[in-house]
């Protein structure tokens, strides 16, 4: 797409879903490249962290010394997490038996695999609140983390029964489920439109 | 026809998705199923004994112990996979009915039917399986497999036959994408599965569902082979915990896995591991003790 032509978007690919992440990318027809060492942070204008085991993520983050570097790129530049993605950018997480530090850079508290193990993973539609219209979505939750607590400005942009499901602040995207396993892009469209685009474009 | 586009299905691969670009680690205990994710794998898969002793101790090998099972589950936080004899719907059932993440109907373990494999359609829980050639892998993804592993022979130490296996899926692949249809009515018919799945395979070069390597990989050198050949993530077994410095080789494999194509960072891998697991070269094995025919 021609709003697009000029972004270059980096997905984290130490582990996990990054591939189904960069098919979305290609189907819009934008820039990408895998973000396995802190020198490929510098040429990109937004991250995504993909779904995968954040365990192994978090491990593979601080081994290969990408955690200040992330940190220092979101000072400026707008990231978005799904799933583990998400579990990586939350403040807090519960009963954390791996002991993991997670990056700290959303005000949220999370539980993971709080749906429970792979036999209650689930697909459904969700009701997306995107700037200011309902957007109907196809959402996948595997073995997904639970959002626990929500920082006062943290804004919800999707609910799943109770639970906030799709949150952002700043420059700073989490949804604890999956679009990039089908072909829908909306999701996708709306953090490059509203984090990335004018912004660029400028 | 099987409607490989439902939503229970996706929901299984796309566990199958998550676990790309990583190692899945055969652990025997709760102890060696943390120090696997402390290395970083990004499952574990729990058995009794690993195929090296299965292979030198002989005897009927069986689903582990569903203590033992849940005694990894509640100490991991990563997916917990485990293996069951091949056609046994009822360990498989016992796993499921355990919540393990993933069931490996698996040839390590002595076959519980020689004829028929698991109705994986059946289960909620999604089911890995192992293939040495593409009517292999695609008659287990028709029965339902949500995962498919291209296996070498497990317990040798030797990547020799999972390199083999690779090629051969990969160059029957790319020559399906230049088949006409009748071929591709003759390909089916051959490996004795719809028509349908041999047509997507045609249509992308690749399986329907994630493609990882397993059988042989004993260092990281090996881990970066599999995936310069194609695969799209690695299970190790003995490599591991037959090795001098478990710990460190484990580190060292989920460090190559990740940066495969970067062969300073395989290379650092790689250094100081002390001895890797001794091994037995495949070829010298009797066809009749091979596990990957089974």
């Amino acid at each position: 797409m021609e709003k697009y032509k000029n972004l270059q978007i980096g997905i984290l690919a130490l582990q996990g879903d990054y591939e189904c992440h960069k098919k979305q990318l290609n189907l819009l027809g934008v820039k990408n490249s895998y973000v396995k060492l802190p020198e490929h942070l510098k040429k990109i204008d937004g991250l995504i962290i993909p779904g995968g085991e954040s365990t192994a993520i978090i491990k593979l983050i601080d081994r290969f010394d990408l955690r200040d570097a992330i940190v220092k790129f979101s000072q400026t530049k707008p990231i978005w997490g799904t799933c583990a993605g998400m579990i990586l950018l939350s403040k807090e997480i519960e009963d954390n038996q791996a002991e993991v530090q997670p990056l700290q850079l959303l005000d949220i508290d999370i539980a993971r695999t709080a749906y429970g193990r792979q036999v209650f993973s689930f697909e459904t539609q969700l009701i997306l609140d995107l700037n200011g219209s309902q957007t109907e979505c196809p959402a996948t939750f595997i073995r997904a983390p639970r959002i626990k607590r929500v920082g006062e400005k943290v804004k919800i942009l999707a609910s799943y029964n109770d639970d906030a499901v799709l949150v952002e602040k700043d420059n700073i995207m989490a949804s604890s489920f999956h679009t990039e396993l089908e072909n829908n892009t909306k999701l996708l469209e709306y953090f490059l439109d509203n984090f990335l685009v004018d912004k660029v474009n400028i | 026809m099987i409607d490989y586009s439902n939503k229970e299905y996706k929901v299984k691969v796309g566990l199958a998705e998550m676990l790309k670009g990583g190692v899945i680690m055969d652990v025997i205990n709760p102890e060696q199923a943390k120090i696997a994710e402390d290395a970083g794998a990004s499952a574990v898969m729990a058995l009794e004994r690993v195929p090296s002793d299965i292979r030198s101790q002989g005897g009927v090998a069986r689903m582990s112990d569903p203590d033992m099972i849940e005694g990894i589950k509640n100490i991991v936080t990563i997916p917990v996979m485990a293996k069951c004899r091949i056609g046994h719907i009822s360990e498989a059932r016992i796993l499921e009915s355990l919540e393990v993440d993933f069931i490996d109907e698996s040839e390590v373990l002595t076959p519980a039917d020689e004829v028929y494999h698991i109705n994986k359609w059946n289960y909620k829980v999604p089911f890995v399986c192992g293939c040495r050639n593409l009517g292999e892998a695609l008659r287990r993804i028709s029965e339902g497999a949500a995962m498919i592993r291209t296996k070498g022979e497990a317990g040798t130490g030797d990547v020799s036959h999972a390199v083999k296996h690779l090629r051969e899926i990969n160059s029957i692949m790319k020559s399906l994408t230049i088949m006409t249809d009748e071929e591709l009515f003759g390909v089916a018919k051959n490996f004795q599965v719809p028509i349908d799945l041999v047509r997507g395979v045609a249509k992308t070069g690749k399986l329907p569902v994630p493609n990882f390597a397993a059988g042989g990989v004993a260092t990281p050198a090996d881990a970066a082979l599999c995936m310069e050949l194609g695969a799209e993530a690695v299970f190790v077994g003995s490599g591991i915990f037959k090795s001098d410095n478990p710990s460190q080789r484990a580190k060292a494999i989920v460090a190559a896995t990740t940066h495969w194509q970067d062969y300073k960072i395989v290379a650092d891998a790689s250094r100081g591991l002390g001895e890797a697991m001794k091994g037995i070269q495949a070829s010298d094995i009797p066809d009749e003790e091979l596990l990957q025919t089974r």
